[in-house]
Parts: C-alpha cells; sequence; structure tokens
C-alpha cells in the first residue's frame, strides 16, 4: 500500500439539467466517471414546463412533472432550480447576440445561464461546470465559433466541459487534469440524435421530448404575442404575469388600446379568474361560458364591444341576446344585454 | 407550524419556493404546503427525495387543493 499518497480528491461537478436528453446524459457520463454531480436548472418564466397541461382541465390526465426534477430523479442527483425571472429580462430584451428564429435570445441565453451556474460553481467550492451542448446541433447557440463565447462570456472560460462533443474540441481543465478521462468522452455532432436516443434506450433512461425547444421564445404563436404586448404598450417590457398570461387562453384584439384573453376551458378559467383583482373582467350572467380579461384602456363602447365578443364564446353565442357582467376592479359589476358577434362573421385578423 | 401559500403557482414555482422555506428552518421542523398545480404532487415529493426531507403526508382535498407535509431532514 501506498502510505504516503494522498487520498484522491472526489471532483465536483454542477451540471445544467434542462430536463432534455443531452444534459441527462452529460451528467450521467460524470456520475460514470466518479465525478460528484449536482443539477442547476434555471426558471426564466418562458419554460416549457407543462403550464398550459397544468392550467388546462382536459389535457390533465397526462403525468404532469418538471422534467429536469424528472432527470435528477433518475440520476439520483440533487437539483438546484433557481428563479432567474427578473435578471433574465435584460437577456430577453437587449440580446447582444440578437434573436434566433422568433424572440429567442439563445446565445445570450447559453451565455448567462452558464455564467450563474458558474457563480454556483464558486459560491459552493464545485470545480467544472457540465452542459449537454453538441457540437453543430442548434444553428444559433452550438456551433464551433460560438462555444468558445459561451465560455467567455459566462466567465466559465475552460471549466466548461461538455462531455458529448468534448473529442472535437480542446481539452478543458477537467480534461486537462485528469478530473475526468477524455477518452471516455464523446465526439457528437450535429442534429442527429440518434446516438444519445440509442444511449438512453441502452441505460434506460427516460426523457421529455420537448417540441422545437425549451421554452416559448422559440414558438411562433407566442412571440407574435409578446411583440404584440410590447407595441401596444410603446414599451419594451414585460412581468411575470404577462408572460404566463400569453400562454393561457384566446387572445383576440379588436381594438389597439386593448386586447381581450378569453378561456377555452374550465382550467384556464379558473386560473383566468385568479387575475380578476387586476383586470377589467367579463362573462355571461345567466349562461355558460368563458371568463375574459381585457388588458388595455377601455371606454363604455369598448366594453359592450368585449361584452359581445366574450358572448361569441359562450355557450349562448347564437342566442340574440346575452346578459353580460361586466366588472372593474375595485367597482361594483354592472350588467349590459349584448347581441354575441355573429360566429360566422368574425374577424381572423383579431386573433393574435 | 410553518405554513407555505403555493396556490396559484405553477411549475417549478411551488418547488422553488419550498426550497427557500426549507434553508431557513431547523432540522425536525414540520413544513405544511398549499398548491394548486397538479404537478406539485410529483415535484415536490420528488424534490424531497433527492434533498432527503421527508414527505409525512401528500393529499389532494375535495376542491381539489393539493396539501403537502414537509419534515426538514437532520
Ligand atoms: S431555446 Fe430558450 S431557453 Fe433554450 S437557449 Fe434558446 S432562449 Fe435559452
Amino acid at each position: 500500500m501506498d502510505v504516503g499518497a494522498a487520498p484522491r480528491v472526489q471532483r465536483k461537478a454542477v451540471a445544467l439539467l434542462s430536463g432534455g436528453l443531452d444534459s441527462l446524459l452529460a451528467a450521467r457520463m460524470m456520475l460514470d466517471q466518479g465525478i460528484h454531480v449536482e443539477g442547476i436548472n434555471f426558471f426564466t418564466g418562458f419554460c416549457v414546463e407543462g403550464h398550459t397541461h397544468a392550467v388546462r382541465k382536459d389535457r390533465q390526465r397526462r403525468v404532469v412533472r418538471n422534467n429536469a426534477l424528472h432527470a435528477a430523479s433518475q440520476l439520483g442527483i440533487r437539483l438546484h432550480i433557481v428563479d432567474v425571472i427578473e435578471e433574465y429580462k435584460d437577456i430577453v430584451l437587449n440580446p447582444r447576440h440578437g434573436y434566433g428564429a422568433h424572440l429567442n435570445p439563445c446565445l445570450d441565453c447559453k451565455g448567462f445561464m452558464v455564467g450563474k451556474a458558474r457563480e454556483w460553481m464558486e459560491t459552493h467550492g464545485f470545480d467544472f461546470i457540465v452542459t449537454g451542448e453538441v457540437l453543430g446541433q442548434r444553428p444559433k447557440s452550438q456551433r464551433r465559433d460560438t462555444f468558445p463565447v459561451i465560455a467567455r462570456e459566462s466567465g466559465a472560460f475552460d471549466r466548461l466541459l461538455r462531455p458529448l462533443s468534448a473529442q472535437l474540441l480542446a481539452p478543458t481543465l477537467p480534461e486537462r487534469e485528469g478530473w475526468v478521462d477524455r477518452e471516455r468522452l464523446l465526439k457528437l455532432s450535429g442534429r442527429n440524435r440518434k446516438p444519445q436516443i440509442g444511449m438512453a434506450r441502452a441505460q434506460g433512461l427516460d426523457y421529455a421530448q420537448p417540441a422545437g425547444g425549451c421554452c416559448f421564445l422559440t414558438d411562433a404563436n407566442y412571440a407574435r404575442k409578446l411583440r404584440d404586448l410590447w407595441e401596444s404598450r410603446g414599451d419594451r417590457r414585460y412581468d411575470f404575469d404577462d408572460i404566463m398570461l400569453l400562454k393561457i387562453g384566446r387572445h383576440i384584439r379588436p381594438r389597439p388600446h386593448f386586447k381581450l384573453i378569453i378561456g377555452r376551458e374550465e382550467g384556464e378559467n379558473r386560473f383566468l379568474e385568479g387575475y380578476r383583482h387586476r383586470f377589467i373582467h367579463l362573462f355571461a350572467a345567466d349562461a355558460n361560458g368563458p371568463i375574459a380579461l381585457l388588458q388595455g384602456e377601455a371606454a363604455d363602447e369598448d366594453l359592450m364591444l368585449a361584452a359581445a365578443i366574450t358572448a361569441r364564446f359562450g355557450q349562448a353565442r347564437h342566442a340574440e341576446s346575452v346578459r353580460m357582467t361586466i366588472v372593474r376592479p375595485g367597482a361594483d359589476a354592472q350588467q349590459r344585454m349584448v347581441p354575441p358577434w355573429p360566429v360566422d362573421r368574425f374577424p381572423r385578423e383579431w386573433y393574435l | 407550524m410553518p405554513h407555505l401559500d403555493a396556490r396559484h403557482l405553477l411549475c417549478p414555482m411551488p418547488v422553488i419556493r419550498v426550497s427557500e422555506q426549507l434553508r431557513d428552518l431547523a432540522a425536525g421542523t414540520v413544513l405544511t404546503v398549499a398548491c394548486t398545480d397538479p404537478g406539485a404532487l410529483y415535484d415536490i415529493p420528488a424534490w424531497c427525495r433527492l434533498e432527503g426531507h421527508e414527505v409525512m403526508e401528500s393529499r389532494v382535498e375535495p376542491s381539489g387543493e393539493i396539501v403537502i407535509v414537509i419534515k426538514v431532514h437532520a
């Protein structure tokens, strides 16, 4: 026995876990090399995390769960979910590297998240950061020329390890120091996900397959609604409730100065009811139908129009007139009889 | 007994609020959490398991409200 040898220090890595397959595999590879791994996940408010499923009653039969947490559970590692809603605004509103196809500031976002992980690593005495990035997989952020940008702008530099593509990249500190064995890392590149799917299957790992991307900012409809919100306010800003409400209901803008958010089913109506104290809201007094929140300014004739539109989505849509309840926050409810807006003459351009 | 109102918060905010609150509580303290997001029924116990906290009870009230009782680990 080598009496003089110092005990081998177990190195610690913080792994960005999105809940998707790549980050799950990257963390798994580190565990397999004897690294102590803890997961970190950032909640920006735009994450696709089953919110619409959680809200919509008709979809509740699906298993609702947080994907990153599910990944951590399978790996048996701790997961730190961090609320970055406030700080993230600057990334969405002022991305240095611009947007992707929609309002997704992917390169800035990656730099921000790795930067937050770097801060966490330093505070908690960890040694390096692991991500599931794959060279060439995403056109904007996962390229040979953007990988160094993320490493530099996050301040992580060579403490940032991408195990899935590591053999195609310059050796990082954990590899050079022998904390991890570079030979056991991979050289995946491109958009083909078959190798990852095969690895997951071989290891019996279950993972989420978000369609399109990890956040709503990559979604064309969502981005259109967010742009509309900014235009209507004449100001590019948002708060948490704004971005949550963009995920829920039908959004209809019949006039430049106001829009309606109309529940599509019971779960959404219940969710929208939670905002009654903040917005003018409308619903049918004597018939089944949705609740509508009115965002913006509304004079009396606007309220009549809003009531007619809301009535059009209720059960009494074919009635001659419907009694609608209209409530301004802090004021008494008023009731008005209105003819529902004719179903066959509903202007398509009102839909956001 | 400490109580956390996480009603009307959607995933993963209930877990974030629970983790923030537990950070300040002494071992053995029992925290009762109320939520409305059905995902919390899976997520909060899953998170507690990874952290070593004990979930003493989780139930759904007739109103649909979810109640989870957690004992902070030593
Ligand atoms: S898709 Fe969204 S969360 Fe993912 S990197 Fe792009 S902006 Fe960030």
